[in-house]
């Protein structure tokens, strides 16, 4: 069968299975392999896409089913070359460590924040709670979302010279973080 | 000497502050993430090549029956299928067997009869992976059951079914005996002691379940004789060695490329039936293969971790000087004994059950079993079984505290090995570096508030709240090792380091060990950094390719920093002291006359008259002449025979809250105090101790393989064995002492398994600190709601 739909603002269309997962489509049909497939039961959220802004887990979406609608992936999270606060809080708190379930996590994060500016410790856990980091203990990507949601809220003063010099294509961070999660009084 | 430096969350100072750009050690941002946050990294199901075929594999519903007959035929016509291959298939190539880490032979595919639920039994290889799937509903195979053995106790009866009758004279299911210290020495200490206390323990079934599942991609090219193999694998070097044993293939022709790993914690230590299948696929079709299991593939049939049913006796005097310690091992090895560990150490490390403590005599016997179970045995960051060794100790301390009716934490502190004492040799014979235990009791006590939270709990106890506290200490050994004492199949457990410095001062550093996610670009660029004054942004880490980085063992058992990253500081003293020459030149002095300031030699007393390591780098590939004898370029290359192993220590404090009325254990707080010696970067430390800690709280609370009494597993998905989530650890407070490793050249013991390691018995030991008031002294993992209940109503029982 056909399906169009749009991917990181982009039309798609290709001729795919009817039964064709959404994370084999962006993985093996678009070569969009920041999304990765962790299980088969929708437990590890490793697979997090946005379907029409809302995260879900795309082992769990046919691809024949997001017909019609607007998926956005990890790869789209950096606009003009400028990472997302998001991402440059993974960078800038150790907020991973393999990088496997990072997209997922950061996906998740990214939607909490549209709809939360200021989400406590507590309203983070929850909403990253249907997915599994094995590395970091998830103490890290808490901080990792407060750091970019403070930065967003502009409390951060002189605000990521960390995320700044990641926001270099393939350039590391060795430069002092700021700590807006201190200065915004969030901890 | 060691130093402390408490660092409690909420503070700024535990974010990565990054409190400069570092020339060497200290905190740092990852090199890495700029990729990882982008979606960017490169795992091996990432890797997409050409007419690339996908491999699927069939696998046993029963755990242990006879194979009357496969029919493949209906599978072999499905119009995207290219090959179907069964273990008779492969034994007619003698592939149908390989040999484990452990000298043993486990089936690449079934030829006889399957020994575990979810063994491999035969594989399709298809145009697609959905293709390939849809085969394998297609073949036909005819099981004759046999009775399963699924009890580790009843396995050795005499009635017992024989799991291994491929081996030749195989009667029972016996798979090893081993045993160390001194029996009768030990024997007599308990016959003479004022207290015993014994305790039976067991360590349940768990598995590493990296996010990430095993898999790989192989690309043989017939022509040139040369096999790629990209694969999720801890040991690249050591996995090339052994496809070339097995598989016939001159070493020379195999490259193996471990890329981005996704979580590994021992799980990818193994070579998996998979993988060799892949390998026997591209072969047979000449196309490039990929295999990539599921996550109940990689649940049920990759190796597990721990299965150790375990009697622990401790021995003391009335006033609480720790004696001796006694302990049989019943150990669960599966079908095979896959078992990765040093060949010589068949239980692993297990011998440091003796724990932090200076005793007189210690003793342990284990008996290995086969049983209708996945093989495995060392994984999950179990730094060779050292979370069971210290599991039991930290376990059986706190119920002869209980006995003694004395504090635990005092019950520790007046038991340590002494500072004076190291180098201490335990005895059981390993040989401890360096210590200082009661400074890091200390100052976890002082982190976690010790008095105030026993005052808190007396409060809530007479208000009818179950609130326990939890101490445990650990000391590890790590960094295998020796190649005098350690090997893993013939090879000797060294790593290789290659440093090349070009004309501008930039470099590159090859290791032979494999991150999968502990940050070796980072690291590894900071030790090379520390020694030779080139930024670490300047020093690119090549690592896990088989053909551009030098021969080693690979990353497991926290040995990456302790071994390789010994070899990178080495490598780096090597071509400094190259540069050294080179500047003496330049600067027309003597190299005597020469100091090295962190980037720069400098004329002794002159401060001016001085070169940099860039300039140094330029000179050694330029035109001019080098001092005589001196070859041209600025490069180096060494092989690290470690001396001894290393000795990490913690200190951990866990506060739990039970609700009375569920069952239900919080962590509500976790104080650890770890020392690995000299910190290389604190951040990735601390990441890589959180991660640890949330180990332990699966392990203690939640992770557990179990099976039916047919044998079935009923772990098989993430439904099944759950895994700690956000809403189920607390946030973290870790603190720290650095007591440097005396042998290693920059002082440094590695971190990566500390907290797996350390943290179950510390919440175990809170959670029945919680439940003293019903009388309860130990209740084994997983200590789930149901079986907290259990034993707060009075009926504990072992989880298998």
């Amino acid at each position: 069968m056909q399906v169009t739909m749009t991917v990181n603002g982009e039309p798609v269309t290709r001729e795919v299975e009817g039964r064709l997962l959404l994370v084999h489509f962006l993985r093996d049909h678009l070569g969009l392999t920041g999304t990765h497939w962790g299980c088969d039961t929708s437990n590890c959220g490793t697979c997090v896409v946005w379907l029409d802004g809302e995260p879900v887990k795309s082992c769990t979406v046919l691809a024949a089913m997001a017909g019609g609608h607007e998926v956005r992936t990890v790869e789209d999270l950096e606009r003009d070359g400028r990472l997302d606060p998001v991402q440059r809080g993974f960078v800038a708190c150790h907020g991973l460590q393999c990088g496997f379930c990072t997209p997922g996590m950061m996906m998740t994060a990214r939607a909490l924040l549209d709809r939360n500016p200021d989400p406590s410790e507590q309203e983070i856990r929850e909403a990253i709670s249907g997915q599994i980091c094995r590395c970091t203990g998830y103490a890290t990507i808490v901080r990792s979302v407060r750091w970019a949601a403070a930065v967003e809220r502009g409390e951060a003063g002189e605000v990521g010279e960390a995320g700044e010099a990641a926001d270099e294509a393939g350039g590391p961070d060795v430069e002092p973080a700021a700590e807006p999660v201190a200065t915004g009084g969030a901890q | 000497m060691t130093t402390t430096d408490p660092r409690p969350p909420g503070l700024p100072a535990d974010l990565p502050d990054n409190d400069h750009k570092p020339l060497g050690h200290g905190r740092m941002h990852r090199k890495e993430d700029p990729r990882f946050v982008r979606g960017r990294g490169r795992y091996v199901d990432d890797v997409q090549l050409p007419g690339m075929l996908h491999l699927a594999i069939l696998r046993s519903p029963l755990a242990h029956a006879r194979i009357v007959s496969i029919d493949t035929s209906a599978a072999a016509a499905h119009p995207k299928v290219e090959a179907v291959v069964t273990g008779a298939d492969l034994a007619a190539q003698g592939l149908a067997w390989m040999p484990t880490l452990s000298n043993d032979v486990q089936a690449v595919l079934a030829t006889d009869k399957v020994r575990f639920q979810g063994q491999e039994v035969a594989f399709v290889v298809a145009e697609d992976r959905y293709a390939a799937r849809d085969a394998l509903e297609l073949i036909d195979v005819e099981y004759e059951p046999l009775p399963p053995v699924v009890d580790v106790r009843t396995a050795l009866a005499p009635d017992a079914p024989v799991i291994r009758d491929d081996l030749e004279g195989k009667t029972d299911n016996h798979c090893f005996d081993w045993e160390t210290g001194d029996r009768a020495a030990t024997d007599a200490v308990f016959e003479r002691a004022d207290v015993v206390v014994s305790q039976d323990l067991v360590y349940p079934r768990s598995h590493p379940a990296p996010m990430e599942t095993c898999g790989s991609v192989a690309d043989y090219d017939r022509v040139e004789g040369r096999l790629t193999l990209w694969s999720t694998t801890q040991a690249p070097h050591a996995h090339r060695t052994l496809y070339a044993l097995v598989a016939g293939l001159p070493e020379h022709k195999i490259r193996v490329i471990s890329p981005d790993i996704g979580g590994g914690f021992g799980n990818k230590v193994p070579i998996y039936p998979g993988y060799v299948c892949s390998v026997v696929a591209s072969i047979v079709t000449g196309k490039p293969v990929k295999w990539m299991e599921d996550r109940s593939e990689n649940l049920m049939s990759t190796g597990f971790a721990r299965d150790y049913v375990m009697r622990g006796e401790i021995a003391a005097t009335r006033d609480g000087k720790i004696l001796a310690i006694r302990t049989h091992v019943l150990a669960d090895h599966g079908a095979f004994n896959g078992t990765a560990a040093p060949v010589k150490y068949p239980a692993g490390f297990f011998g440091v059950f003796t724990g932090s403590y200076d005793l007189e005599a210690a003793y342990c016997s284990m008996t290995a079993v086969h049983t209708n179970k996945a093989p495995g045995g060392v994984a999950y960051a179990c730094s060779f079984r050292i979370t069971e060794a210290v599991y039991l100790v930290e376990r059986i301390v706190d119920c002869l505290a209980d006995e003694l009716g004395m504090d635990p934490a005092e019950l520790r502190l007046r038991n340590f090995i002494r500072p004076e004492q190291f180098p201490y040799r335990s005895k059981t014979g390993w040989v401890y570096d360096s210590g200082e235990y009661e400074t890091a009791m200390r100052l976890a006590m002082d982190m976690a508030g010790y008095e105030d939270l026993r005052r808190e709990q007396a409060e809530k106890r007479e208000r009818g709240e179950l609130m326990g506290v939890g101490v445990a200490f650990f000391t590890e050994a790590v960094g295998a090792g020796p190649r005098k004492d350690m090997d893993i199949l013939g090879l000797g457990m060294n790593d290789g380091c290659e440093l090349r410095v070009h004309p501008t001062g930039k470099a590159v550093v090859r290791l032979s060990v494999q991150s999968q996610g502990q940050g070796h670009e980072t690291t590894f660029a900071q030790i090379v950094a520390e020694e030779i004054g080139i930024p670490p942004d300047d020093i690119d880490v090549v690592h896990g390719d088989t053909d551009n980085t030098p021969f080693g063992l690979g990353t497991y058992g926290s040995r990456s920093t302790p071994v390789s990253g010994a070899a990178a500081a080495l490598v780096a003293r090597k071509v400094r002291d190259k540069a050294r020459i080179i500047a003496s030149g330049m600067l027309e002095v003597s190299v005597a006359d020469l100091e090295w300031e962190k980037g720069s030699f400098h004329v002794a007393g002159d401060p001016s008259k001085s070169v940099t390591i860039q300039q140094i780098a330029m000179a050694a590939h330029g035109a001019g002449d080098l001092p005589e004898g001196l070859e041209g370029a600025l490069e180096a290359q060494i092989c690290y025979n470690p001396e001894n192993l290393t000795y990490p220590f913690g200190a951990y404090i866990c506060v739990v809250d039970v609700d009375p009325g569920t069952a239900v254990v919080k962590v509500r707080r976790f104080v650890a105090v770890d020392d690995c010696g000299t910190r290389i970067n604190p951040m990735i430390i601390e990441g890589q101790v959180h991660g640890g800690l949330t180990d332990g709280v699966g392990m203690a609370l939640m992770e557990m393989v179990a099976f039916d009494e047919e044998g079935n597993c009923l772990g098989g998905s993430l439904m099944d064995y759950l895994i700690p989530t956000s809403l189920e650890v607390p946030d973290w407070e870790t603190g720290h002492t650095v007591t440097p490793s005396p042998h290693h050249p920059i002082g440094a013991k590695g971190i990566g398994e500390s907290a797996t390691v350390g943290s179950p018995p510390a919440i175990v030991n809170a959670v029945v600190d919680a439940l003293k008031p019903f009388g309860v002294r130990h209740a084994d993992m997983p200590l789930t709601p149901s079986r907290v209940w259990d034993a707060m109503r009075g009926a504990a029982t072992p989880p298998i």
